[in-house]
């Protein structure tokens, strides 16, 4: 049982990274490409302008992730971003 | 970082060295098609764009009459034949929705030549692979190209002495040297790397990236803004029932000829021809512009009366329609086109090495190299079926060409299934194989195929090399000699490959005597 333990204290905030970078950088890219649409522009260049940067945002999500000290402050980053983008995509919605 | 550099790029790894390998063919994949339907005479001058798309028009309502659109891609200075594909009425659920074919231009029959996909394979290969349903491929080559941006924005920030270590190149040195040839292939093409895997992400981001669109548009009317600002297809309104003729297409070429050139014509659409509310659209062609974004003029299709002209599209738009250009390389003369392709080699090659790293740094830490652990056999295993077995099975798919009989059922096909037929059987010896030998003699293997191509070829074909040289033939004479220069490459590496595993034979064996291997060695 406490190998058990041991097992993921080891490997859970390394798995909790790997989701937070597969997913939570997908999510955050995602939620940039639907808030982009409350910019004053015409909507197919919205769409196209979330659609080009997205790819950015995921990948800066995906080394942000890895680059700081702890999953916590991984999450927590992304977090912080989301927040503000969060309102926007919903008031397009 | 640097870990996340190794497993980002050790993970998709032999995808991405497929993807990168099939792309880099890819820039010269009209010539391979020129060269896989070796019966059609070469094009010893660009015919009259305007006479070939009426002659396909007239051709198109021969065999696909009552279709609510077709499409055809004009010869030009890299293509032979015509490309043309055209809607149908599936009869069974899953039957797929179009035909398509290639079409002589000289006389708009459907080409008299072996059945085959030529380049546009490798070219399919490349963004979705093969059997399995084509989204599905499209979706693992997008987490392909994310993992591969993160494995060159993490390099990057990994290596830090970027510039320092471009200058410095150890031979011989085993891992320095590994290191150091993937530090300088990947320094010397960095922003050509890292915009061909930008760019592949923004050719298909429609499929990866939906959420806005979906929120944007809720109609599809709506949804055809968007479309207009990517491509130049006019979507098919109701027809009106009544039938009428199409008009002149050779007169609506002319026009758009008389706008943008003689030879600069791209697509013929025409949607719902021969009813009285047909529409077509005549697009300027790739050559020379530096933007996928459509430039078309509309046509009345019952009168030929000009509706429209568009050339230009928002900026976002045009932003992607240049990306996706540069990705494809279609813009550029023959010059530009070798440079795509050899730094698109490189790009290859530093794939390549990186995944052997993996294998080279760890092989030093092993507590016995005589016996390495699971993990370690597989990736050693996988790249050499995916690095040797890959030349192998890409020569092979052009044998396949030249020795499968024709006529013979679904030979387009069986092309493909020796590829991967050859493909299965590399890993298969690279497995049953030692390592270093597996190595050697698959390069030799790859190196024998690609020099005695153009030999085949000479023997099952009009074409052998000496009459293209004496008739200018570029294509058939360029691809004879690129795999000369291609079995060289591999006999090169295959010899290097051999002298360095004697070397490595020698100074493991007194390692192998030491008896203390301490537990944390032993747990691998």
């Amino acid at each position: 049982m406490s190998f058990m333990i041991h097992r993921v204290r080891s490997t859970g905030p390394l798995i909790s990274r790997i989701v937070a970078a597969l997913f939570g950088g997908y999510a955050l890219a995602a939620l940039f490409s639907v808030a982009v649409l409350a910019l004053p522009l015409s909507k197919p260049q919205a769409v196209l302008t979330g659609m080009l940067a997205s790819f950015a945002i995921y990948a800066g999500a995906v080394i942000w992730v890895f680059a700081v000290r702890s999953a916590l402050r991984a999450w927590a980053g992304l977090l912080i971003v989301a927040a503000p983008l969060l309102p926007l995509a919903w008031s397009v919605s | 970082m640097s870990t996340l550099h190794t497993w980002a790029g050790l993970l998709l790894g032999w995808v991405l060295y497929a993807m990168f390998l099939t792309g880099t063919v890819s820039y010269f994949k009209d010539e391979l098609s020129q060269w896989m339907r070796p019966e059609l005479p070469r094009l010893s001058q660009i015919p009259d764009q305007a006479v070939v798309a009426q002659r396909l028009a007239d051709e198109l309502g021969n065999i696909a009459p009552g279709t609510s659109q077709w499409s055809i891609r004009l010869p030009d200075e890299r293509n032979n034949s015509v490309y043309a594909f055209w809607r149908t009425t599936p009869r069974n659920p899953g039957q797929r929705g179009f035909g398509e074919g290639n079409f002589d231009p000289a006389t708009g029959q459907r080409v008299a030549s072996r059945d085959t996909l030529g380049g546009e394979f490798f070219y399919r290969f490349h963004f979705q692979f093969h059997y399995m349903p084509v989204v599905w491929g499209r979706w693992l080559a997008g987490a392909a190209a994310m993992f591969m941006l993160v494995a060159i924005v993490s390099g990057v920030i990994t290596h830090k002495k970027i510039f320092v270590d471009f200058f410095t190149f150890r031979w011989g040195k085993r891992q320095r040297s590994w290191l150091d040839a993937h530090n300088s292939l990947s320094v010397f093409g960095l922003p050509f790397h890292f915009m061909i895997t930008y760019t592949g992400l923004v050719t298909l981001m429609a499929l990866y990236m939906p959420w806005g669109e979906q929120v944007a548009f809720k109609t599809p009317a709506e949804r055809q803004q968007l479309s207009a600002e990517l491509s130049a297809f006019i979507q098919p309104d109701k027809p009106s029932g009544q039938k009428t003729a199409l008009a002149s297409v050779a007169d609506m070429v002319r026009q758009a000829q008389e706008r943008w050139g003689r030879d600069s014509i791209g697509r013929v659409t025409a949607v719902h021809p021969g009813d009285a509310a047909a529409r077509v659209s005549v697009a300027r062609g790739e050559a020379g512009r530096v933007s996928m974004s459509p430039q078309y003029m509309e046509f009345e299709g019952a009168t030929g009366k000009l509706l429209t002209v568009r050339e230009s599209v928002g900026a976002a738009a045009e932003t992607r329609g240049v990306l996706y250009a540069l990705h494809l390389g279609r813009f550029s003369d023959t010059e530009m086109r070798w440079l795509y392709f050899l730094v698109s080699f490189m790009g290859t090659a530093m794939v390549g090495t990186g995944l052997v790293m993996w294998t080279v740094k760890r092989r030093q830490k092993l507590p016995d190299p005589g016996c390495p652990y699971f993990g370690f056999r597989l990736v050693e295993r996988l790249n050499i079926a995916s690095i040797a077995g890959l030349s192998i099975a890409m020569t092979a798919f052009l044998w396949a060409n030249r020795l499968l009989p024709h006529p013979f059922e679904s030979r387009a096909d069986w092309e493909v299934h020796a590829f991967f037929i050859v493909w299965g059987l590399t890993l298969l010896h690279a497995v049953v194989r030692p390592a270093r030998s597996a190595w050697v003699e698959q390069l030799w293997a790859a190196s024998a195929l690609l020099f005695l191509l153009p030999l085949l070829n000479a023997f099952t074909t009009q074409r052998p090399l000496w009459h293209s040289l004496v008739e200018g033939d570029r294509v058939f004479a360029g691809i004879d000699m690129m795999c000369w220069a291609l079995a060289l490459l591999h006999a090169v590496l295959a010899i290097r490959t051999a002298r360095q595993g004697a070397i490595s034979q020698s100074r493991i064996k007194p390692k192998r005597q030491a008896p203390v291997v301490t537990s944390r060695e032993a747990a691998g």
